[in-house]
């Protein structure tokens, strides 16, 4: 079967969540402009979109409409080339509104299982469940008489494990991508021991024609990307017992989230990645690598005590985010969760004093912003870690203890056969986790 | 060529900035002054200069495309709205693509010999954000002919100028042409960085000719054409009062602050007909040799030049048309420095289309007041050495490619 032809008839399971409207986005964008060639021309191509809930289908909809449309107003030059014999696409205008709506064209939306039986390539971006996915795939495994190859978004639990208890007998391959899909170039990708070479190489070619950066991981619970950072996040919930000894959690907290944000250069602060990955995901994520990785003590009781109150995180519909363990106002962080009262402490109560009590950033900081920006970045980090190093302040002090962290987490991941080097554990951080550097380093 | 019945001046300028990506103050996402705002704002400028609406015997706009970019016509209506003295005064808007503006000075400056008026108001205009670009590329396609449309490229105009660009690099060779864009591209931002009202006025870029030199990419835009080739998206207006020996004295403007339209060169070739030969601009040759010629001087005359540079590639040829170089020189007439403000001749001295902004409509009627200022040494911080012997100054104003022409000289009294 041809990759074509593959693609004739996909189920993205999950459609309507986070990951899963990214991945029946591209899809269905790659579908439509595979099925635009001229040698396609007559053959019918359907896309699943398969959720649990119609609401949450119907706003997948409007979603999918303004990104295709954002996306063909983006490949214009591309379009004019497909739609080159047809007369009456002349403007631009014309040739977006006529591709948005074949794009759209390709998708079914449905609440039931069903609607993946005919299928011959199915995306599973379900809950971060084993069992359910075991059960959701093997109930669609025994009705569907095409023998369909699986995609799984997993972010954590064995690509191996997951076609044991689904009896997929290797037609399964991890293809996780990172949050927002249709954004996002990274994906990792994971074989478990059966997969098919086949598969492998239709995985490639997919994520080639989506333009995505493709860093192999091996099928161990977690993989690079939650490899490190729960790793990263377990350090930080430790150094917030660590401070709070001396301080109020909350104020630790803050402590914490400014030093991994504005000391280590990094897009955001580990809490608030917590909060934007949602603590229940977090939980889920280190419970399946904690039952599955021996030697080592992935949990954390300060996380399950902020579920415990019913701290969630996550974003709503529009994007935006949802109080955490910090409290958000339209995404600017306003204040931080006080597990002692119960409801979230004002930033303005303790900011001033805990920014006296880090010292300042050395003169020669870069933005996050600006440093992603530079191409060559060598230069400029080597430049600020040797300041942070020269730098008495408490804040440097516990960036260096951090970064130090993070760059045994990465060692770690390479020494245990997780990663085949560490250069793919930065470009993970680099790309997936839009970091200005990879915590492997010589700086 | 007959000559001029009656002296005809320009007095009064005035430009808004011209607005889109570049200025600080440009947000996409908010929401924007419209089309009114920019006609009040430059049609004030100007009236406040000539005491008054009172003084004004007739109006001519000139406006591209509003039907399509803000979904307005009947624009001659708007003068009332600049002053309620306009009420009742005859108006007209005229169009020509990007030579709107020019096609708007020379209906004044024809007004003014048919002695129907002594002072007209002349206001250009466009407001172009609107749109994204990619549908803004659709609305600009009307200055070529419809029918080819279809087979133009995705952005239809940089699709005409880049193919132009090809045939030039094929003929007089790539790499020094290509030098000589990007310088092109630096003297016009170093030349807006002067003008506070230029888009690029803010551009605080290190090395525009290593910018300049950015590959194209024809994937994703054109062939052989980078985006800092291209004039960008621009809203604004410009106005200028164009007005007889009667009409200095009734609006009480000394000719010290005038200049004189000393020739003009008005030409039209047909929309239908690809160009005979991309490598050159003909009919803007034509034009420029008729204004040259009609002013009775020679171009060694001339102190400075405001021409057409939609594109860096049509800057090139356009010194060409002028005859400053031959065909296939005017690389080298650039990158000898001829054409920077210390030059033998400074062109586009407050940045041309690609620095100062190319508020389409505006862009004719933009030239002239830049050359009023730098004629009267009004120009601030982006004025020239105007020398005794060279009181000249000439604007090129093309609409399409290479279809609608207005050239004009100017004359310090």
């Amino acid at each position: 079967m041809s990759y074509e032809e593959r693609l004739q008839n996909v189920s993205v399971l999950g459609a309507a969540g986070k990951m899963g409207s990214g991945i029946l986005l591209l899809t269905a964008v790659e579908m439509a402009d595979t099925s635009l060639k001229p040698e396609f021309k007559g053959k019918s191509f359907v896309l699943n979109a398969i959720d649990v809930s119609d609401q949450a289908l119907s706003g997948l909809m409007k979603y999918l409409y303004v990104q295709v449309q954002k996306m063909a107003e983006k490949k214009m030059v591309q379009l004019r080339q497909f739609y080159s014999n047809r007369a009456d696409l002349i403007e631009n205008s014309e040739i977006v509104d006529e591709y948005v709506r074949y794009v759209i064209s390709l998708v079914r939306t449905s609440t039931r299982i069903e609607s993946a039986f005919d299928s011959l390539l199915i995306f599973e971006a379900i809950k971060e469940n084993p069992e359910l996915k075991g059960k959701i795939l093997s109930s669609i495994d025994t009705n569907n008489p095409k023998k369909p190859w699986y995609f799984t978004n997993t972010s954590s639990i064995p690509i191996s494990e997951i076609d044991k208890n689904s009896g997929l007998e290797g037609r399964i391959i991890g293809f996780h991508f990172y949050n927002p899909p249709a954004i996002q170039k990274l994906v990792e990708l994971i074989k478990g021991e059966k997969t098919l070479k086949e598969l492998e190489a239709f995985a490639l070619q997919y994520a080639k024609n989506m333009r995505k950066i493709v860093v192999p991981a091996n099928d161990i619970a977690g993989f690079i990307g939650n490899g490190h950072f729960m790793r990263d996040l377990l350090f930080g919930m430790k150094l917030v017992e660590r401070l709070s000894a001396d301080m109020p959690m909350h104020e630790a907290v803050y402590i914490v989230n400014k030093v991994t944000q504005d000391f280590l250069v990094r897009p955001m602060g580990i809490f608030q990645l917590i909060d934007y990955v949602g603590i229940d995901v977090c939980q889920y994520i280190l419970s399946v690598m904690n039952a599955r990785i021996a030697g080592e003590d992935l949990h954390s009781d300060l996380l399950d005590r902020y579920a415990g109150y019913g701290v969630k995180g996550g974003q709503f519909a529009d994007g935006s985010q949802k109080n955490g363990i910090l409290q958000y106002d339209k995404n600017k962080i306003t204040g931080i969760f006080c597990l002692k009262r119960k409801e979230y402490a004002p930033f303005i109560d303790f900011q001033d004093r805990n920014d006296a009590r880090l010292g300042n950033l050395p003169a020669n900081a870069p933005q996050w912003k600006t440093a992603i920006r530079v191409k060559n970045r060598d230069e400029l980090f080597s430049g600020y870690f040797d300041s942070l190093r020269k730098t008495e302040s408490p804040g440097a002090k516990l960036a260096l203890e951090y970064a130090a962290e993070s760059a045994r987490i990465a060692n770690q991941l390479v020494t245990n056969g997780v990663s085949h080097s560490a250069e793919n554990v930065n470009t993970v951080l680099l790309t997936g986790f839009f970091h200005a550097y990879g915590p492997v380093n010589k700086y | 060529m007959n000559p001029l019945r009656r002296k005809v001046y320009m007095v009064a300028g005035y430009n808004t900035v011209s607005m889109g990506t570049g200025r600080k103050e440009f947000n996409p996402k908010k929401e924007r002054p419209g089309l009114e705002y920019y006609i009040k704002e430059a049609g004030q400028g100007t009236l406040k200069q000539i005491g008054g609406a009172g003084n004004v015997d007739e109006c001519v706009i000139g406006n591209f495309i509003a039907a399509r970019f803000n979904k307005q016509a009947n624009m001659a209506a708007f003068f009332p709205y600049i002053d309620e003295g306009l009420r009742y005064k005859p108006a007209v808007r005229v169009e020509g693509a990007c030579a709107t503006g020019g096609l708007a000075l020379m209906t004044g400056i024809k007004s003014v010999l048919a002695e129907t008026a002594d002072v007209v108001l002349v206001v250009g205009v466009e407001v172009q954000n609107t749109v994204k670009a990619i549908y803004g590329a659709d609305f600009l396609a009307a200055a070529g002919w419809f029918q080819n449309r279809k087979n133009g490229h995705a952005y239809f105009f940089p699709g005409q100028f880049s193919d132009r660009a090809g045939a030039y690099f094929e003929k007089y060779g790539r790499e020094k042409t290509r030098q000589a864009l990007a310088r092109w591209y630096r003297n016009a931002i170093e030349n807006a960085r002067l003008c506070p009202t230029a888009q690029e006025y803010h551009n605080a870029t290190k090395d525009l000719e290593a910018q300049g030199l950015t590959e194209p990419n024809g994937k994703s835009f054109v062939d052989h054409l980078n985006v800092f080739d291209c004039s960008k998206v621009s809203d604004g207006a410009s106005a200028i009062a164009i007005i007889s020996e009667e009409g200095l004295k009734r609006v009480g403007i000394p000719l010290t602050d005038a200049i004189e339209v000393a020739g003009w060169g008005q030409v039209a070739d047909d929309l239908t007909k690809d160009p005979q030969d991309r490598t050159a601009l003909s009919t803007s040759k034509v034009a420029v040799e008729q204004a040259l010629q009609r002013a009775g001087i020679t171009r060694d005359q001339l102190a400075t030049a405001e021409i057409h540079d939609c594109f860096t590639i049509a800057g090139v040829m356009a010194i060409e048309a002028m005859g400053f170089a031959a065909p296939g020189k005017g690389p080298d007439f650039i990158l000898e420095g001829k054409t920077a403000r210390d030059g033998v001749i400074p062109f586009n001295t407050t940045g041309g289309l690609i620095g100062w902004g190319h508020p389409t409509g505006a862009t004719g009627v933009h030239q002239a007041v830049t050359i009023l200022e730098q004629l009267t040494g009004k120009a601030g911080d982006a004025q020239i050495i105007i020398p005794a012997d060279k009181p000249y100054g000439l604007s090129l104003n093309m609409g399409g490619d290479d279809k609608t022409l207005v050239s004009i000289v100017y004359r310090r009294p």
